[in-house]
């Protein structure tokens, strides 16, 4: 069973990530894309990690990607893009060089390195995911007292980036007339 | 209930090439919008080995970084689309090739 969901998560996963970097069409790329986080969020499941699985689904796949689709729209960028310009000679071919030289150290190391976690103590405690806390629980009660820090600081990011990009895409009053007509 | 019987080698590998064709794809892509998504490519392989590794070590660690790389990669998102939002204004149809400068 385990291994039928994995698979499936795989090629699904797999087949987005194509779908993104070969897709002509922003909106198809943005749809694979999503393809893709549902692969993940599957894999999470698999761990038991249900809550993390439906953050992935709501956060990442509904808001994340629905940002970009309105982009896209906005800017009117939705028509296909032509990839048979390549702007840097031999740009493509150093690019699959690069990626599957990246592959293959990292195919190597997770093969080096399969027993190097063999020795380490499983967490116990609080931490530890078989306890009997359910998944959400244990979650929400060791961020909110060991990582109680850190989100503090994910409050304060997260309110720098609002307000980023509200003054990164205000226009100024005397700045109406440079923009291009018809831009509104 | 344990469903993870996998080995985490098979989460690394997948997590591995998902990673390499990220990575290929900002390199080969010049649409900016496509180049953030092959960055959420890139993050999302990392997640999967974060929570892989946490499940085989029995830790809630490893779901705990991945909760705080989505809220990261939400506002990188956000800044990311709205620069690309200011710079289209200027230049409709801007690529990654435009952008050298960083004056306007």
């Amino acid at each position: 069973m385990a291994e039928a969901v994995f698979a499936v998560a795989a090629v699904l996963m797999l087949a987005g990530a194509v779908g993104v970097v070969a897709s002509r069409n922003p909106v198809h790329a943005a749809l694979f894309l999503v393809q893709t986080l549902v692969g993940v969020a599957l894999l999470f499941l698999l761990h038991d990690a249900h809550f993390l699985a439906a953050v992935q689904v709501v956060v990442y796949a509904g808001a994340i990607v629905i940002l970009f689709l309105f982009v896209i729209m906005l800017l009117g960028v939705d028509k296909a893009e032509d990839l048979h310009i390549e702007p840097i000679m031999g740009q493509r071919p150093l690019a699959a060089v690069v990626g599957a030289a990246l592959a293959a150290v990292l195919g190597t190391v997770i093969f080096t390195g399969a027993d190097a976690l063999s020795g380490v103590v499983r967490t116990s405690g609080e931490r530890a995911l078989d306890s009997d806390a359910t998944d959400i629980e244990r979650f929400g009660r060791v961020l909110f007292s060991e990582f109680a820090f850190a989100v503090e600081i994910t409050a304060a990011l997260l309110t720098i980036a609002v307000v980023g990009a509200v003054v990164l895409t205000r226009r100024l009053a005397g700045a109406r007339s440079q923009a291009p007509a018809g831009a509104d | 209930m344990e469903l993870a019987e996998i080995s985490t080698g098979w989460y690394l590998l997948l997590s591995a090439a998902v990673f390499a064709i990220g990575a290929v794809g900002l390199l080969v892509r010049r649409n900016p919008l496509i180049m953030f998504m092959c960055v959420e490519l890139m993050l999302n392989a990392v997640n999967v080995t974060f929570v892989a590794l946490g499940g085989s070590l029995n830790d809630l660690g490893g779901q705990l970084a991945v909760f705080f790389v989505l809220v990261v990669a939400a506002t990188e998102v956000v800044i990311g689309l709205a620069l690309v939002v200011a710079i289209n204004r200027r230049r409709a149809g801007a690529t990654a090739d435009d952008m050298s400068l960083l004056k306007g």
